[in-house]
């Protein structure tokens, strides 16, 4: 493939949170059309990785780059991430009181349409876009009404992050333990909105402790995380491999060749 | 130094004229209040309820009075229009302490219904004015007997057993002046058995003429004593949107009196200001009565908003429940004293208080104080008081979503006050209120003098 499908290229990638270091290098490269998994025990960086991607500004970055469209992301306000194409589905969907769904889709649509200098969307155009996109993941009209994500079951909040992608149309896509606290119905409707919007455009990273989501979203690559790097990538069998055997064997190699 | 004295003075060189340009309702209890503020003195900060604001300080500028009552014209049915449609109400305006009817008042109230000057009613329903005016407002409050020792005029609202009001009044008050002034606004209002009414009030001020955005606004002050009687059964609901320059103090007190069954919604809004004070005495005198008293503040640069709420449950089986919430940015601000009061009388009362604030920014500053007497078992009550900052997850979610900063952060404020705004229960001023909340967050500059219908409201001399 030819560098111009480069979407994300990270290089040496540190950073932690409140002064801890957590990742310790990250190497990652992700061109138009993949799907990658990132699978490792729990307290291996998985979350820190999305996070410090997307721009939390609780995390900081220590050192190295991380190029989007061969732009530097780590300068970027976590709002100028998202206009230029980087989504976060997020774990934990926070919920916000006061706010409804309405008026904040509303105001990321525009923020991003202000950014690549168009007009605003009109009031028609608007809930016409919503309408279609709330098919892509079956998500209740009821739902829109409400304020973000307040009262919304586990399933509805995973659903509800799929369709603001949908909405968005980011060209990466990070899916944060897009499956946990789903149950299997929920799971195929979330997998079943990613695999809709999957194009040889755009790309998703595909964070997860379990097999399970990869059954439905098929992965190019797998990657273990562990102790804050990247040590070990494969195919989408190594997801099955990890299943079936656990992290034990790839700790005990890694652990094996630092001592 | 006691800031009464000027007052007491003027009022020993002037009383004559201020008789004069008054009615017997008024002067009648002025020489009680003289009497009662015999020694008195108004409240200093520290004392107890008045933990940051200072009363003395907000009396003490020499302002000028407009004792010989100058009409300042103006023009109101012509030129003042609501800035949001679907609010239809009967308006009347008072300029400084005069109360000026509209066309939409003329023959279009139902029969026996009042909204006018407190002359005019005095005249209308002399007995019941009688018995009423200065009943609730105690005189041992010195700014209370201040206002009564003063005032020349007021705004009568009477609604006659029975009659259900199917619109909103609404009572613009405006500052208007060449030079510095305080008014003395008093206002009662009287909600007989069974009847309902709404009333939105609005205060501004006006910006002068020789006003321009660079030179200072006219300093005002207004102190205000509203007194309200709901009788058995009847149902009123008070919105009170403060609107005014930061060269505006105002100091006001209301004092409700609840029949059996009687409903009170009150929502204080103070949007822009100087230095405000509201203070709310509430008693539940018969059973079954409910009280919704909620209030919204934003605070900018220097402003200095205190409330100070009193609840009195003194009969079985009433509700109450107050909702304070304060956003509080630059160097502005904020003080809530929160009372609840249930008698030996009062068993089965439930009473809720809660007191909720953001600072966004280092230098805002709140102090809440909520109290609760109960001399009863028999009860339900719970207050509960935080002030906390913009919550970082939300605004990061947000910013993810590409919304920038800037307007996350207005989102979330605005969003703070909605539980606020869901309370009044004037319609389409849920919608009007939320558009005002918007635009305070959005330009916090120069607010008033953006505003319409201070604007559009000018004097004719």
């Amino acid at each position: 493939m030819k560098d111009k499908d480069i979407l994300l290229e990270v290089k040496d990638l540190h950073a932690g949170i409140e002064g801890r270091e957590i990742l310790k290098g990250i190497n990652l490269t992700v061109r138009a059309g993949e799907v990658h998994a990132i699978m490792g025990p729990n307290g291996s960086g998985k979350s820190t990785l999305s996070e410090v991607l997307a721009g939390n500004p609780a995390y900081h970055v220590i050192s190295g780059s991380a190029l989007f469209h061969g732009k530097e992301l780590l300068e970027l306000s976590p709002e100028d991430r998202s206009h230029e194409g980087l989504f976060l589905s997020f774990q934990y969907p926070v919920e916000i009181p006061g706010v409804s769904m309405v008026n904040f889709m509303r105001a990321a649509v525009n923020a991003k349409r202000k950014y690549l200098g168009e007009e605003p969307m009109s009031a028609t155009e608007f809930l016409k876009l919503m309408r279609q996109k709330r098919a892509i993941v079956e998500l209740d009209n009821k739902l829109a009404s409400r304020s973000v994500n307040e009262g919304f079951s586990g399933g509805e909040k995973k659903r509800n992050e799929i369709f603001q992608m949908a909405v968005l149309e980011p060209s990466l896509s990070i899916l944060d333990e897009t499956d946990s606290g789903l149950d299997i119905d929920a799971l195929r409707i979330v997998a079943g909105g990613v695999n809709k919007l999957k194009s040889s455009d755009n790309a998703t990273i595909v964070i997860t402790h379990y097999q399970r989501l990869l059954d439905y979203i098929r992965p190019d690559f797998v990657h273990v995380l562990y102790k804050g790097r990247i040590v070990y990538t494969g195919g989408p069998e190594l997801a099955l491999e990890l299943e079936e055997r656990g992290y034990d064997w790839i700790k005990e190699e890694v652990d094996n060749e630092r001592s | 130094m006691n800031a009464l004295e000027q007052y007491i003075t003027l009022y020993h060189e002037a009383r004559e004229a201020i008789d004069t340009h008054s009615c017997e309702l008024l002067n009648r209890l002025r020489p009680e209040a003289l009497k009662a503020l015999e020694g008195a003195r108004l409240p200093r900060k520290g004392d107890e309820g008045f933990e940051k604001t200072s009363v003395e300080e907000m009396f003490a500028p020499d302002y000028g009075i407009n004792i010989q009552r100058v009409n300042i014209p103006v023009d109101v049915a012509a030129s003042f229009r609501c800035d949001v449609p679907n609010l239809s109400t009967w308006l009347g305006v008072t300029v400084n302490d005069a109360f000026h009817p509209t066309a939409t008042l003329e023959g279009k109230l139902p029969e026996g219904v009042l909204f006018c000057s407190l002359s005019r009613a005095a005249k209308l329903i002399p007995d019941v004015l009688a018995e009423k005016y200065g009943s609730l407002a105690p005189l041992d409050n010195a700014a209370v007997a201040l206002n009564t020792l003063l005032a020349q005029d007021g705004v009568c609202v009477y609604v006659p057993r029975g009659v259900q009001l199917e619109k909103p009044l609404q009572l613009v008050n405006i500052f208007s002046s060449p030079t510095p002034l305080l008014a003395f606004r008093r206002m009662v209002v009287i909600v007989e058995d069974d009847a309902s009414a709404q009333l939105l009030v609005c205060d501004h001020t006006q910006v002068s003429r020789t006003d321009s955005s660079e030179s200072t606004p006219t300093a005002y002050m207004s102190s205000q004593v509203i007194e309200v009687f709901a009788g058995r059964n009847a149902s009123f609901s008070l919105c009170d949107i403060e609107e005014s320059s930061s060269a505006t103090s105002r100091y006001s007190q209301l004092f409700a009196h609840q029949a059996q069954g009687a409903r009170l919604v009150i929502d204080g809004v103070s949007l822009t200001s100087g230095t405000t004070r509201n203070d709310y005495d509430i008693h539940l005198a018969g059973e079954h009565c409910d009280t919704r008293l909620a209030g919204m503040v934003i605070g900018s640069d220097s402003q200095h908003i205190d409330n100070c709420s009193r609840v009195f449950h003194k009969a079985p089986r009433c509700r109450s429940n107050q909702m304070f919430k304060y956003v509080l940015t630059d160097k502005s601000q904020g003080a809530f004293e929160g009372g609840i009061e249930v008698d030996r009388s009062a068993p089965f009362t439930e009473a809720y208080q809660s007191n909720r604030n953001l600072l966004a920014s280092t230098d805002a500053r709140m102090h809440t104080m909520p109290q609760l007497l109960i001399y009863n078992d028999d009860v339900k009550c719970s207050h509960g008081a935080t002030t906390g900052q913009l919550d970082q997850d939300a605004l990061f979610y947000m910013r993810s979503r590409g919304i920038p900063e800037q307007e996350a952060r207005v989102m979330l404020m605005q969003a703070f006050m909605s539980d606020v705004i869901d309370t009044v229960t004037i319609p389409g001023l849920q919608d009007r209120l939320r558009h005002l909340v918007e635009r305070r967050f959005t330009s916090p500059e120069g607010f008033c003098h953006e505003c319409a219908s201070c604007h559009d409201i000018t004097p004719e001399a």
